[in-house]
């Protein structure tokens, strides 16, 4: 079987199941855990966070707004209570500093669905498919903005399928929910990481909070790269990772490209464990390791 | 590229000539998304009679450019009246709404869901429930409400939060049996905010007394219509002087309704 196929496959066998999958374990998580704290309160009556990913309210006093929603909101020419701005202000603060895309990877219910999609097109091989343009989730965005502009109407919440997925957990399954299978069907026929790395208006918004992210991983080890391009296969954003992994001498091993959402997963797949997750201005380089004969037992030994 | 070879004088430039198409068909399809979300926006946008928004919500157009369909408002509620529509359930999908013949207001005095409200989708200057308008009550069965047929039903005027205020009984001959009286439930704007406990209480079938939204129920004067009345009053003396008020013909035979002075 190609690699290409399946990736990390020679990283689970050279570090075994947890190492090779270790970010990706925590991301399902952060994700499963986020929505647990919204869903221990309908489900079983302890009330941590109320409300959805649209906005919140923990512990009656942390108010949470995501601020597309309160973007779209003030195009369409209304002015938000001091509630929602305080949460909004809040949560840009937050993504502004750790990155934003981070919500695309660690808290968004979509990318499972995504990822799996992406999983299901390795293996059946399917190929590139329709090669949409990566900044083509811009133009999307800026179409949201302007059909709320002229609309007058917070206008993605109609077809948001994040909300759809909290909705439908919290609130009861909603036929919603079907927009998530089309997500699912779109990425694994039409498009390769279709929805997340080339449509999703809310990827676009908190990508460009994502310039000054302070969590970034490092290809520090590029010069243990052997090019088996597993990283490249796994990655949803495949390419934010060559101007690391390939660039010379003293220039900088950070992932810089704001469209990486830090999953982590080019760390768990590499069999080199060329990748690290830091923050961004790590310029640490690892000694180039002997020419030959070092395999990955010597490596650890040397460690 | 360092190699590219500048074609000068033919004026095609295959580079340019790229770029220009990447930006035409992104132009294409941002305005085919911009029209596909504008196009779905204005069709969420009616609300159907039957469904209420809870206290203190925006016209509906202002609604839906404020609500963030969050459902904080449906959590703070304690009675359980509140619910995020689904798909098929009339409201944009998502926006919170009840029907008063399931669950009606109960007029909370500390109107949790408005507090709970982050966006003002539900106006916080709401602060006193009396002045809620969710919609108004209508008596639409006139032919089926039991106090209609000379009976004491009453129990719409008996639950109402704001009794004789929102619902008075208004007595009328009965002309069926010619000596009995007949009282009538009559529902006052000024007062009603919609809560919907009547409709919830109407003991037919098929409710008598309904809560619609208030365009319908309501009506609207036009802007430009003053009453006479109120103008001389307003102005204290009579607005076109040396106007003769000749006398009011009356009706022939005295009548039990009110005669006007």
């Amino acid at each position: 079987m190609s690699t290409k196929r399946n990736p990390g496959v020679e990283a689970r066998e050279v570090h075994g199941f947890f190492v090779a999958n270790w970010w990706l374990i925590l991301r399902r998580l952060s994700q499963l855990g986020i929505l647990m704290l919204f869903a221990v309160g309908p489900l079983l009556g302890v009330w941590i966070v109320k409300g959805t990913l649209a906005s919140s309210m923990t512990f009656g006093v942390l108010p949470l707004t995501d601020p597309l929603m309160l973007l779209q909101s003030l195009v369409a020419r209304h002015m938000p209570e001091m509630l929602g701005l305080v949460g909004a202000a809040i949560v840009l603060g937050f993504y502004l500093m750790i990155g934003g895309r981070v919500y695309c990877s660690w808290v968004c219910p979509i990318n499972p669905v995504t990822d799996l999609a992406a999983w299901a097109r390795r293996r059946l091989d399917i190929g590139k498919g329709w090669a949409l343009k990566s900044q083509s989730r811009y133009w999307v965005l800026g179409g949201v903005l302007a059909a709320s502009a002229l609309t007058g109407t917070i206008v993605f919440e109609l077809i948001n399928p994040i909300t759809m997925v909290y909705r439908s957990v919290l609130f009861g399954l909603s036929w919603g929910l079907s927009l998530v299978i089309i997500i699912f069907l779109f990425d694994l026929f039409v498009a390769r990481d279709g929805w997340c790395g080339h449509i999703c208006p809310v990827g676009a918004f908190y990508g460009l909070l994502n310039s000054s992210a302070l969590v970034r991983v490092s290809a520090r080890g590029r010069s243990r790269c052997d090019e088996c391009m597993d990283c490249y296969a796994v990655c949803p954003e495949m390419h934010v990772i060559a101007p690391a992994l390939k660039a010379q001498g003293e220039a900088t091993p950070i992932i810089l490209n704001r469209d990486c959402t830090a999953c982590g997963r080019c760390i768990d797949v590499c069999p080199e464990r060329v990748f690290s997750f830091t923050h961004r201005f790590d310029q640490r380089l690892d000694e180039p390791s002997p020419p030959s004969g070092a395999d990955h037992v010597q490596l650890k030994e040397v460690a | 590229m360092a190699n590219s070879e500048k074609k000068g004088g033919s004026g095609f430039d295959p580079k340019r000539r790229r770029a220009l198409k990447d930006m035409a068909t992104y132009c294409v399809g941002a305005t085919a998304i911009t029209a596909f979300l504008a196009g779905l926006g204005g069709l969420s946008r009616s609300l159907p009679a039957a469904t209420l928004r809870p206290p203190g919500a925006l016209p509906e157009r202002e609604f839906q450019s404020a609500c963030v369909r969050c459902g904080l408002c449906v959590r703070d509620c304690p009675y359980n009246t509140l619910k995020l529509a689904e798909v098929g359930d009339g409201p944009a999908i998502g926006t919170p709404y009840f029907i008063a013949r399931s669950v009606p207001c109960e007029m909370c005095d500390n109107i949790p869901c408005v507090k709970a409200c982050p966006t003002g989708a539900l106006d916080h200057s709401l602060v006193k429930i009396d002045k809620a308008r969710m919609g108004q009550a209508v008596l639409t069965g006139r032919e089926t409400c039991l106090n209609m047929q000379g009976l004491r039903c009453d129990v719409c005027y008996r639950v109402c939060p704001l009794i004789d205020k929102a619902i008075t009984l208004q007595m009328t001959h009965n002309a069926r049996t010619s000596k009995h009286a007949i009282f009538e439930p009559v529902v006052h704007a000024d007062a009603c905010t919609g809560c919907g406990k009547c409709e919830k209480a109407c003991v037919l079938d098929e409710t008598a007394i309904r809560v619609l939204p208030i365009a319908l129920a309501h009506g609207e004067q036009d802007k430009h219509y003053r009453r006479g009345w109120e103008e001389k009053n307003k102005a204290g003396k009579e607005l076109v002087p040396g106007v003769i008020d000749l006398p009011d013909r009356m009706p022939a035979p005295p009548s039990l309704s009110k005669v006007p002075q």
